[in-house]
């Protein structure tokens, strides 16, 4: 026996639990079959998949990560631009970046196709990792240092992109990453002249 | 305050409810202190947009932050939570013919909301509180701020125990038979889950404030991040809760849409509690501070069973509507319920778009970005504030405007002003926002971030080179932000004339049209006296499981492709990206 027909402004008499019918009954199954396929892929890309956030977390001093990242440029120093040190790791190497407000230091060189743990943190407040144009994005929280084990894919030259607001010189934050083949061809394929000449090339 | 009336209770003309009048001052001057803070923040959002809109960018840098801090707060905070006061006050008392708890201390809840937000509003216009709405730590707002935001949180929650108690009352005094109405019932989950919401407030605004007057040496800002989200995170299952309660209350007004079954619905709104996302995990997904487990378990606690809440009650609404139609004698085939329902109603427009864009689009995208590695290529991007206009905005502001037009004369006692402009306004601002929704979530997809004042560099030491697509998608949100904007002022010129100026409506005479009143209240959708008997046969087993309501199981089919194209075609795109782990 169905409920009297009724609407949602009308109170119910008596006893409302009472078996839905078919059509319901279908779609709630139906949804919940879906919903369990949207958890179980969260885990299955852990175990087969290729970008996980995961990396290993710990807190720092930003104080202690902005020296370490100070260090790691001066160890890997080949070159500047802008007034930034270029640190090109070898591969495997730990790689620090930290934003500050408003920069992202240091530049990066890195080798397509090798492993790197990168490091973020912040020197400051909250900044936003986005790296441009393949719209990878992190959150750089100070105090924490989120290390990622990454592989560049493709050899080009990208920029970091803060996407966190930080302050009113937000958006003059961004940072660069050059990432060459094998052969360290160099890499550049950027529009403002002056930048062409710039990095260790 | 206001002397007692000599007669508490007025009769309702159209729907027959006992309204008490003190009640009904209540449900007014929070209503209106939403539309208040509606304009303040359509204005703000139009000097957003045609910022964010590259070919035009009107506001220099500072004020483009500050007015985005102003639009954030007055449009998720002041706006959306003044009007569920409204809707509180209004479901716990008219719905239930009762009385409600201390009006008195009504007013003074009302008093500290309005000081609060005042408060709020006079920082940020200051320039005193450039952090944005979400003020993440170590940014540092002025004391008054904090204290601005825990002022209108206290009155806040001090309406909801009112509520409450006015549900008490109405169960002690007997003023209905049986179990609330189920729009009540929704009404009472969001309610709850405002409790929830507000105690993670004061856990990080009251540390958050003795921060910022130099009595606590530091706050963690990943332990400030993790509770603002279960601050701002729960408050948009409130959201919900509330538009939910709204398409069930609009779709038995304007359409006479029946509950098909009352365990189903209810159960629902029981699973939004139950998985409100405590953690709000989805927020936190690429952040240092937690794991993998923990944010899976988080966003989901192994079922998103807050999800298929949705997906229920984005079944029993429509299929509800269908079925009042069909009871009524609109059975032609599998649509002809939708092809003659009163699309010039517009509470009943509005409830509509509200539905479909809150469902294919906000819902979709939602959990797709909301997806602990899909999250990678969307956090922090244009995507995201291009999938929270289609919940909050399409969603949740679009039925709160359904809402208003039917408010308006029930308990304003006012003809709907303007009538022409308001059977066009849920269309303009939908549409508007659709455009607003889809320039976003495109332009997001270049990487193009959000809360960022100058995506040309101009000023950056390197030069970022976005796809020339951006532009045009960037100018696709522009336009619909002019048109989204001209809908949400529409609504407020006609919600203000009819309120300060509107002609007075007190009897509606049923089967005469009237200009500047809603069809459902003129033509009430009233059911056929044999009702039970159709239902019963078009339930019969031997028509099948698509017997009852035939076109919403098609439109829940078509959504749940659509959906599933739009998650895998994400996961698809993640490959392309470095190998992260
Ligand atoms: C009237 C039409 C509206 C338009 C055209 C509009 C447009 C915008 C724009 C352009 C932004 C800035 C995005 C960015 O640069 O990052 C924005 C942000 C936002 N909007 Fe709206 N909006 C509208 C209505 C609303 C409503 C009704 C709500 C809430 C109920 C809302 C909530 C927000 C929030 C929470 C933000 C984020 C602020 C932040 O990032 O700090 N908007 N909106
Ligand atoms: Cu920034
Ligand atoms: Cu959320």
């Amino acid at each position: 026996m169905l409920t009297k027909v009724h609407t949602g402004l009308e109170p119910v008499p008596g006893i409302w639990w009472r078996p839905a019918h078919k059509a319901e009954r279908v779609w709630v199954a139906i949804a919940f079959a879906w919903c369990m396929v949207l958890f179980a892929m969260m885990p299955l890309w852990h175990w087969k998949g290729g970008q996980n956030p995961s990396g290993t977390r710990r807190r720092v001093d930003p104080k202690a990560y902005y020296a370490r990242t100070i260090a790691f440029a001066t160890q890997y120093k080949v070159g500047e631009d802008r007034g930034l040190p270029i640190a090109a790791p070898p591969a495997g190497a730990d790689v620090y970046l930290v934003g500050l407000t408003f920069q992202w230091y240091p530049i990066l060189k890195l080798e397509r196709g090798r492993e790197y743990t990168l490091h973020l943190s912040s020197l400051d407040v909250n900044h936003g990792f986005s790296l441009f144009p393949l719209s990878v994005n992190f959150q750089v929280v100070p105090g924490y240092d989120y290390a990622l084990r990454v592989t560049p894919t493709a050899a080009g030259d990208l920029r970091i992109i803060c996407n966190e607001f930080c302050g009113i010189g937000h958006h003059t934050m961004v940072g660069r990453v050059i990432v060459v083949d094998a052969a360290d061809k160099p890499v550049a394929d950027n529009r403002r002249p002056s930048l062409l000449g710039g990095g260790a090339e | 305050m206001t002397a007692p009336a000599l007669h508490p209770f007025r009769t309702c003309p159209a729907t027959g409810h006992r309204i008490d009048r003190q009640a009904e001052r209540l449900v007014r001057v929070n209503a209106v202190a939403a539309v208040v803070a509606l304009l303040v923040g359509a204005i703000a959002a139009l000097l957003l947009v045609l910022t964010r809109w590259q070919a035009v960018h009107l506001l220099p840098a500072v004020w483009y932050y500050r007015i985005l801090g102003v639009h954030g707060m007055n449009m998720l905070i002041f706006f959306i939570i003044f009007f569920e006061m409204a809707v509180l006050w209004f479901a716990g008392t008219v719905l239930l013919d009762s009385r409600p708890a201390a009006p008195r201390y009504g007013w003074f809840n009302f008093a500290l909301m309005v000081s609060g937000a005042l408060l709020v509003e006079s920082m940020q216009w200051s320039g005193r509180a450039d952090v944005l709405f979400t003020s993440y730590p170590p940014l540092k707002a002025h004391p008054l701020f904090y204290l601005g935001v825990i002022l209108f949180a206290v009155g806040a929650l001090g309406v909801v125990g009112q509520f409450f108690a006015t549900l008490v009352i109405a169960k002690r005094e007997k003023t209905y038979a049986g179990s609330m109405p189920l729009v009540v019932y929704g009404a009472m989950t969001a309610a709850i889950i405002a409790v929830i919401t507000l105690v993670h407030g004061a856990a990080v605004y009251i540390p958050t404030f003795l921060w910022s007057l130099g009595l606590i040496p530091a706050v963690d800002p990943e332990v400030y991040r993790l509770l603002w989200w279960a601050l701002g995170h729960s408050s948009q299952q409130i959201n919900v809760a509330a538009m939910v309660a709204i398409w069930y209350m609009l779709g038995a007004l304007t359409v006479g849409a029946v509950v098909l079954n009352e365990k189903v619905s209810r159960s629902a709104f029981v699973l939004y509690i139950l998985f409100i996302s405590m953690a709000s995990a989805h927020h936190l997904l690429v952040d240092p501070g937690f794991g993998p487990a923990w944010k899976i378990v988080n966003t989901s606690y192994f079922m998103y069973m807050a999800v298929l809440a949705s997906m229920v009650h984005g079944f029993t609404v429509p299929a509800g509507m269908e079925l009042g139609m069909r009871l009524r004698g609109y059975t032609d085939g599998l649509f002809g319920w939708l092809r003659r329902a009163p699309w010039g109603d517009p509470g009943f427009s509005a409830l509509v778009l509200s539905v479909v864009v809150f469902g294919f689009f906000g819902g979709i995208t939602g959990v797709t970005i909301g997806t602990e590695q899909i999250n990678i290529t969307v956090h922090n991007t244009l995507r995201v504030p291009g999938h929270f206009h289609a919940t909050v905005v399409s969603g949740t502001a679009m039925s709160f405007m359904g809402a208003t037009y039917y408010l308006l004369p029930l308990v304003f006692q006012r003809k709907v002003a303007f009538w022409k402009l308001a059977k066009v306004q849920p269309y303009l601002f939908s549409l508007g926002m659709l455009m607003v929704e889809m320039g976003m979530t495109f332009a997001g997809s270049f990487g193009v971030p959000r809360r960022h004042w100058d995506i040309s560099f101009s000023q950056a030491p390197f030069d970022v080179a976005f796809s020339p697509a951006v532009d045009l998608f960037l100018a696709v949100m522009g336009i619909g932000g002019i048109l989204a904007v001209t809908g949400a002022l529409s609504f407020i010129a006609i919600a203000v004339k009819s309120v300060f100026f509107g002609e007075t409506v007190t009897e509606f005479t049923r089967g005469v049209a009237m200009e500047g009143v809603p069809q459902g209240l003129t033509h009430p959708p009233v059911h056929p006296k044999n009702a039970d008997e159709l239902n019963e046969a078009m339930h019969a087993p031997a028509r099948g499981i698509a017997g009852a309501t035939p076109g919403t199981l098609v439109l829940v089919a078509v959504f749940l492709v659509a959906f599933m194209l739009y998650y895998f075609t994400n996961w698809k795109l993640l490959t392309f990206l470095w190998k992260i782990g």
